[in-house]
């Protein structure tokens, strides 16, 4: 290690840095808005940090890290769609009894995690930054403990994640053994040489796609989200949907470009099928959902359908397109779990779509950020989400993968259904008790949220530009 | 420039509407109708300053917007999108206008919803770079969902899933289908791009030619309606307020078959050839059965509905005649259709105003109580059934001339559309308007705002049936480009009857 690389992992330096902070913090003042404002300046730095120009890239941190154009950006979108996340939880912590700042560190600790997935470049740091995500969540799924869902959500959570791992640890062991190697690059040159056992390295990566599977929630090991989506705090379940999928899937193209496996033709049957599948269960599922977090659990997991058609192109058009849509996504997601963590009470999370009802005669600003949003999940005009999914078919039609193309065309239009069930309980005639005052931050993350989303829709062309540097890893 | 600043003063109304509208129920209802007039004054004056061009495109106006992708804010204008312009400002206006008492709830988000319905169909009639057109094409569905979700009447939220799910179902097709156009043409050229102009020369072979002309069609047929595909229609226009259902008819219809003498005919000449007797087998389809089904109906606003089907049929009908003469009376019909279903539309909805049903079994004597509605609604009846003089007869006189040419079996079946249609009109006069009165208050006849807007209808459809010419010369020439191509294909022998110039034929009213 040497002194220039501290430059490098300056971000990473200032996540890990804030949790010890906040505990040597906690033993003067336990006053918990002072110590919310040091960790939302906290973000703010790393994101500060995160964006600082940087000698040389991409610049190899050990043989465990890599940063380079795309860690970089992904960790830019994973930091402030934690700061948002954090912002948005305010009211919520607000409403909560007892202990309130342990949050943030648990926070800090899961967006740890997130990054150094970004950047890892080894099965260990690979490992690592996943097992430090998770663990994060299980305490963040739990963190309403008088809530039985909650405590419900979090030991399911618990024992899925705990069984997912065994089997991507499986699957890393079974390519240790086929090619004696556990660094991204030094399997990708194994597997050039060919000096590889075909049937060991298929099984582990059939094991390694289990494993992440679960993670990402792809059919068929996507059982646990709805209820765990429903049992955490929205803002939770915000983090798992947006910023944690987003690293898991960041290292998973990392992988899957850096060993070239979209040539593998067994995989890519493999990762087909379960595309399709995801992309039709998780759209015919919430069809006939009442309950907005469930929707939105549905919502993902047909939307990581659609971003395995990227990971299949293999090439520059693929990752770009992976980049854009991930970014909308998360903002996207961010927003809508916005509006049910903006709208939720101390009693319980206005959750149900019957608690939407007539919202847009009452709260016109939020109806029309909660319906932007959906559009944007369903993709229509004028929203990121439409460029997104405009990105994704034009990879996939330059790749010709016309069946997950097709698939992808067919679920817009099952999926336009329940977002439209939302939106048309918001412009229901008006018959909801009057609401709570929106605060400030709240307020602020949906407006920036929404014009972001806007503004990603119509003028997309400059951060097509900053994603167009990503040339390759 | 001028092209961009018509969508600019539609966007930008259109939100300046819904904030006013938060402080003043009334303001919103002039906003919107003064920035209508402004683009309408504006679209006037190309009309004026440019009669007689020979130039391709009247006035081409391309800016970058998306040059990763190759998509260009590529607007333009020519004969017949500076018809449907026209017409789409003056129905946009008729429609502000019928809303004046009808929509009391919310105007400001209202007449937002109106404007920028209106800023995606103008903008659909101007885009000449194809992402461009799609994004304008799904633009103009989301306020429409609206209008109907909102302000529709009681099955409103049941039609409004229909409306969107159809064209959405559709509009994805297209999307990849024009997706798929711009990668061939890439390949074959190098160069990655969505203008049309460009793409227009790409050579494709003909199997995947005619895929991709059927993606076209999907979204086409949906909102023309071709049969099959017709059923979010009636639901659309029954349940959709008064202003929605004059610019369903009126203009969205209308978007379809745009899209398909625009795009389609050049793109895939070939392959549309070879469709003909199929879009010409739907067509009369259409015109039959939608004819059946209007006839059938016991609610006024779903037969007025049923009535767009058949109309719409004579437009499929000869959009694949491929000849001069059936083009011509494509326009027309397109025009006097949206003229005439709309008044009928109005007429309903000031039925529905005054005795609270749309229920014909409940309406009748009107025409002692309200003798100008009564006019109105006899003036339109006859239009729609094809009466000389309205333009609809000039319409399909026209087309069933062209399509003669092109097949006299299928022109044989479709004139019985006539027949059908002289049904249903007379069935609206002589139940609503003759018999005896049922409603027990007598209701009020039309007042000065509600003969405003008839009376402007009135001029526009005799307008049309008398003096064709003006309109057939203005679209003469972008005819022609969407013919080019299909005309040479389209068996040539087979056209016994020649005739010299159909404008001739009205500048010495007799037929040679």
């Amino acid at each position: 290690m040497q002194q220039e690389d501290f430059l490098y992992l300056t971000p990473l330096i200032i996540i890990a840095g804030m949790p010890v902070l906040i505990m040597v913090i906690m033993t003067f003042t336990k006053n918990f808005p002072v110590i919310f404002g040091i960790s939302i300046l906290g973000l703010y730095a790393a994101i500060l940090s995160v964006l600082m120009p940087l000698p040389e890239l991409p610049h190899a941190v050990s043989s465990f890290i890599r940063i380079d154009a795309f860690s970089i950006r992904l960790n830019a979108v994973i930091l402030i769609g934690g700061l948002f996340i954090t912002l948005l939880s305010y009211d919520f912590l607000h409403y909560q009894e007892g202990e309130k700042t342990e949050y943030l560190i648990v926070i800090f600790v899961a967006l740890l995690g997130t990054m150094l997935l970004t950047a890892s470049v080894h099965f260990i740091s690979f490992f690592l930054g996943l097992e430090t995500l998770s663990i994060a969540l299980f305490i963040l799924i739990a963190y309403r403990k008088s809530k039985d869902q909650a405590i419900e959500a979090s030991v399911k959570y618990f024992v899925l994640a705990s069984v997912s791992s065994a089997f991507l640890l499986f699957g890393m062991g079974l390519i240790y053994v086929g090619t004696g190697e556990l660094s991204f690059p030094g399997i990708a040159s194994a597997l050039a040489e060919d000096k590889t056992n075909d049937v060991l390295l298929l099984a582990g990566f059939g094991m390694m796609m289990v494993g992440l599977g679960f993670k990402l929630a792809l059919v068929p090991f996507h059982m646990w989200t709805p209820d765990v989506y429903q049992g955490a705090p929205a803002p939770v379940s915000a983090f798992i949907a947006t910023v944690s999928k987003g690293s898991v899937i960041a290292v998973l193209y990392r992988f899957f470009y850096e060993l070239r496996l979209f040539e593998i033709e067994n995989l890519v049957v493999i990762i087909s099928v379960i595309s399709v599948l995801s992309m039709f269960t998780g759209n015919l599922l919430a069809i006939r959902q009442n309950n907005v977090k469930r929707i939105l659990a549905y919502s993902s997991i047909s939307n990581l359908g659609y971003l395995m058609i990227p990971l299949l192109t293999g090439d520059q058009t693929g990752l770009q397109a992976l980049m854009f849509y991930v970014v909308s996504y998360i903002f996207t997601t961010l927003g809508a779990f916005g509006v049910v963590a903006v709208l939720s009470g101390r009693e319980r999370e206005a959750e149900m779509i019957a608690d939407y009802r007539g919202l847009f005669w009452k709260q016109p600003v939020l109806a029309i950020v909660f319906t932007v949003m959906l559009l944007s999940l369903a993709g229509i005009p004028l929203t990121a989400g439409f460029m997104a999914k405009f990105y994704v078919v034009f990879a996939g039609i330059g790749s010709n993968l016309w069946l997950l193309v097709i698939s992808l065309a067919i679920n817009s239009v099952i999926g336009l259904y329940y977002y439209l069930r939302i939106v048309v309980a918001m412009f229901l005639p008006k018959d909801v008790p009057s609401l709570k005052v929106l605060s400030f931050t709240a307020s602020l993350v949906l407006i920036l949220l929404t014009a972001g989303i806007l503004w990603m829709g119509v003028f997309p062309q400059q951060l097509l530009e900053i994603f167009a540097g990503i040339s390759s890893f | 420039m001028i092209l961009a600043a018509l969508l600019a003063i539609l966007i930008g109304s259109g939100i300046l509407a819904w904030l006013v509208g938060r402080l003043n129920k009334e303001l919103p209802r002039y906003i919107a109708l003064v920035s209508l007039m402004i683009d309408l004054i504006l679209t006037a004056a190309i009309f004026f300053n440019n009669q007689g061009t020979t130039d391709e495109w009247i006035i081409d106006f391309s800016a970058g917007w998306i040059p990763h992708f190759g998509i260009g804010f590529h607007l333009a204008i020519d004969g017949l999108s500076l018809l449907l312009l026209l017409l789409t400002f003056v129905i946009g206006i008729v429609s502000v206008l019928v809303s004046w008492k009808e929509i009391n709830e919310n105007t400001g988000f209202f007449h937002l919803n109106i404007l920028w319905i209106i800023a995606g169909i103008t903008g659909v009639f101007l885009s000449l770079d194809l992402f461009l057109f799609y994004f304008f094409w799904e633009l103009m569905i989301v306020p429409m969902f609206f209008l109907i979700n909102i302000w529709g009447h009681e099955n409103r939220i049941y039609a409004s899933y229909k409306f969107f799910i159809y064209t959405q179902a559709g509009g994805l097709l297209l999307f990849i289908a024009i997706l798929v156009l711009y990668f061939i043409h890439g390949r074959q050229t190098g160069i990655y791009t969505f203008d049309f102009p460009a793409l227009l020369g790409t050579s494709i072979n003909p199997s995947t030619a005619f895929l991709l002309m059927l993606g076209f069609l999907a979204a086409f047929l949906i909102k023309l309606p071709a049969v099959p595909l017709h059923n979010w229609l009636p639901d659309a226009h029954t349940e959709a307020p008064t202003a929605g259902s004059v610019i369903l008819a009126g203009l969205l219809l209308k978007t379809g078959v745009y899209g398909l003498i625009r795009f389609v005919m050049p793109l895939f000449p070939e392959a549309s050839v070879n469709f003909a007797p199929y879009g010409m087998g739907l067509g009369v389809i259409g015109i039959l059965y939608g004819a059946k089904l209007a006839f059938a109906q016991t609610d006024l606003k779903r037969l007025v509905a049923y009535t767009s089907v058949s109309h719409m049929g004579f437009v499929l009908l000869g959009a694949y005649a491929f000849n001069e003469i059936a083009y011509q009376g494509v326009v027309i019909q397109m025009i006097a259709h949206a003229i005439s279903t709309g008044a009928l539309f109005i007429l309903v909805g000031q039925l529905q105003e005054r005795i609270h049903t749309r229920d014909i079994s409940r309406m009748g004597g009107f025409w002692q109580q309200a003798p100008a509605m009564a006019a109105m609604g006899l003036i339109f009846s006859m239009a729609s059934l094809g009466l000389p003089g309205l333009g609809n007869f000039v319409a399909e006189f026209l087309t069933l001339l062209g399509t003669y040419q092109s097949s006299i079996l299928v022109t044989c079946f479709a004139s019985l559309g006539l027949i059908g249609a002289t049904l249903y009109s007379l069935r609206i006069m002589q139940k609503v308007f003759y018999g005896k009165a049922k409603s027990l208050p007598a209701i009020a006849d039309l007042n000065l705002r509600e003969k405003v807007i008839s009376g402007i209808m009135v001029i526009a459809i005799v307008y049309l049936g008398l003096f064709p010419g003006g309109i057939l010369a203005t679209a003469k020439p972008s005819l022609k480009k969407a013919l080019k191509e299909s005309t040479l294909l389209f068996s040539p022998e087979r056209n016994q009857l020649k005739f010299s110039d159909p404008l001739e034929m009205f500048k010495s009213n007799s037929i040679p």
